[in-house]
């Protein structure tokens, strides 16, 4: 993993983050040394359209500068995406892995795809409703990430996190408390790893 | 230090550092961010700047050569159908000797309408009279911003200058950014050099006429030392190149040479897909293939001897242009190629062009790799069976 740049491709809906999910990934991966891109795919952006946004890591920097078609990683924030959109394209089944937000089972999701790689799940839209009080799967869909990945520590990640989001939110500390402790859970939650 | 920063806003970090006097400006995607982001720097009271939010792109250019022509610091940020707006402000920009210096986002020219990369824009303006800087990534578009400034302001060539980005592809993506330090960025950037005839005129009680009728009797002359200008440019360019490099570790010439020495065939190109080029170089040196890059990042001026030294020897050269020169025969960047090689006796390289990209098509290494391909059957005969080639395109 070391040599290489890996990459991961991040399916949402607009409206439910999956840009800053990749932004806030990449810039948290930055903090642990790597190099990093993230970029989102730009077209008709309309709330609740499939939109789909990116992320290179590398701990070489990164010159490549076309389109991601064969993720190492894809993260679904939105299962009713699953059956809408082919998220496992280009996905290789032997070696990449599908995240997906959703109360399901692992092997149900694999049913429904009739995907044969590496399923993991985690309630992200649970998490995040009972510690940001809203369904914001995002956040902690980058702690069930981390955990997946591993390039990255957790503690790393919780401390970089949570000095943009204290910069963004600097008079809601409780969105700062909630966020951070919506990757934390995600992170010790995500089943299939 | 290291920081993760989107193409436009590395470039609005360069503006707030570069702190100029005026900032005149109009949105358009995908540079909006640029001015956007700067115009927050204007309200937090982080730079000095009078910034105007002008009506138009035209209204924009011609805001900065007036606060230019008052020999003051003025910068602007656009792309596509707004740098098209401003061409006959670009031409008066250049023909006063302005100094200013614009961040383009490089985007595709309607019509059929699109948000997307390609260089139809800024190669609408490479007669202008600007200088051009191409970057491959956000660092190098950070690093010729910077530069831009010293390069624009130097007695010796007092042009405008435009360092540019790919749409979308660098200037929303967010990458790795070594940032220079305010103290770092000024000490360098410097105060602006005395423009002695501007400053005394406009401003202390003689008034002249700038931009006045210039008939058959002196237009040439003023003509010729504009092109003076550029010529000088091609000395200054490479020696603030080496003056960053030297302070801050990244130097910067002309053009890039990449596994170069012993290429015997070469693709020459510009702007982000040098990036991706460089990947599947390294992927066909390792199957024992000799080939290399050349990347260009001065277009205007252009710098023919030194590519002419270059590629000297060269078997083949498969020049990419993300622009068609519409032309019935190739892109813009081929025939200036042509040109500049063409005057080699012996060991002239067989150059091909292969357009890709517009409209933001994306370019993946398997069509650079067709590219290196194409190049190698060329070298192995030495004669080309055509000249262009349309990349990643249906037809």
């Amino acid at each position: 993993m070391e040599e290489k740049v890996f990459e991961i491709r991040w399916h949402g809906r607009g409206g439910q983050g999956a840009k800053t999910a990749a932004l806030l990934f990449g810039d948290a991966a930055l903090s642990t040394g790597k190099y990093i891109q993230a970029f989102p795919e730009y077209g008709p952006e309309r709330m609740g359209a499939p939109v789909q946004s990116f992320n290179r890591i590398s701990s070489q920097p990164i010159r490549n500068h076309s389109n991601i078609e064969n993720p190492d990683v894809v993260v679904v924030l939105d299962v009713t995406l699953v059956g809408q959109v082919d998220v496992t394209k280009g996905l290789a089944p032997e070696k990449g892995v599908l995240i997906v937000n959703t109360p399901l089972e692992v092997e149900e999701i694999k049913e429904k795809l009739g995907y044969t790689g590496k399923v993991c799940t985690v309630d992200a839209s649970r998490i995040s409703m009972e510690t940001i009080g809203k369904d914001i799967p995002n956040t902690p869909m980058i702690g069930a990430l981390a955990r997946v990945i591993g390039i990255l520590g957790i503690e790393e990640l919780l401390e970089d996190t949570k000095k943009k989001l204290e910069k963004k939110f600097r008079n809601r500390p409780e969105i700062v408390e909630g966020n951070i402790k919506a990757i934390k859970r995600a992170y010790d939650e995500v089943k299939g790893v | 230090m290291k920081v993760a920063r989107t193409g436009n806003e590395a470039f609005a970090e360069a503006m707030r550092q570069i702190n100029p006097d005026v900032v005149a400006a109009y949105p358009i995607t995908p540079a909006t961010e640029i001015v956007q982001i700067f115009s927050q720097f204007v309200a937090d009271g982080l730079v000095k700047t009078e910034f105007v939010a002008v009506e138009s792109e035209h209204s924009a250019m011609s805001a900065c050569i007036g606060a230019s022509a008052a020999g003051i610091r003025a910068m602007t940020g656009t792309s596509s159908q707004g740098l098209a707006l401003m061409w006959e402000m670009l031409y008066i920009a250049a023909g006063l000797r302005l100094p200013i210096v614009m961040a383009v986002v490089n985007r595709a020219l309607s019509s059929p309408i699109n948000i997307h990369c390609d260089h139809s824009d800024t190669m609408g303006a490479r007669d202008s009279g600007w200088i051009q800087l191409f970057s491959e990534n956000v660092q190098e578009a950070y690093d010729n911003l910077i530069q831009a400034v010293r390069i624009a302001e130097h007695p010796d060539v007092k042009l405008p200058v435009m360092a540019t980005t790919d749409g979308f592809i660098l200037s929303h993506c967010l990458e790795t950014l070594d940032i220079l330090s305010d103290e770092d960025a000024q000490d360098f950037i410097g105060i602006s050099p005395e423009r002695p005839n501007l400053i005394k005129s406009l401003n202390e009680g003689s008034p002249i006429t700038l931009g006045a009728l210039d008939l058959q009797d002196y237009y040439f002359e003023h003509k010729r030392q504009a092109a003076e200008g550029m010529f000088n440019a091609k000395k200054v360019i490479p020696e603030i190149g080496k003056e960053f490099g030297k302070r801050f570790g990244r130097e910067y010439g002309f053009f890039e040479e990449y596994q170069f020495v012993d290429a015997e065939v070469v693709i020459l190109v510009m702007g982000s897909t040098a990036g991706t080029a460089k990947d599947i170089v390294d992927e066909m040196r390792k199957e024992g293939k000799k080939v290399g890059l050349l990347k260009l990042r001065v277009y205007r001026p252009f710098p023919a001897e030194e590519l002419a030294k270059a590629l000297k020897g060269k078997k083949a050269v498969g020049v990419m242009d993300r622009a068609d020169g519409m032309s019935a025969f190739s892109g813009p960047l081929y025939p200036d190629i042509c040109a500049a090689l063409y005057d080699i006796d012996q060991g002239r390289p067989v150059i091909q062009n292969y357009i890709y990209g517009l409209g933001g098509r994306d370019i993946r290494k398997e069509d650079i790799r067709y590219i290196f391909e194409e190049i190698i059957k060329t070298a192995k005969t030495g004669k080309k069976d055509y000249t262009l080639k349309y990349i990643g395109v249906r037809e």
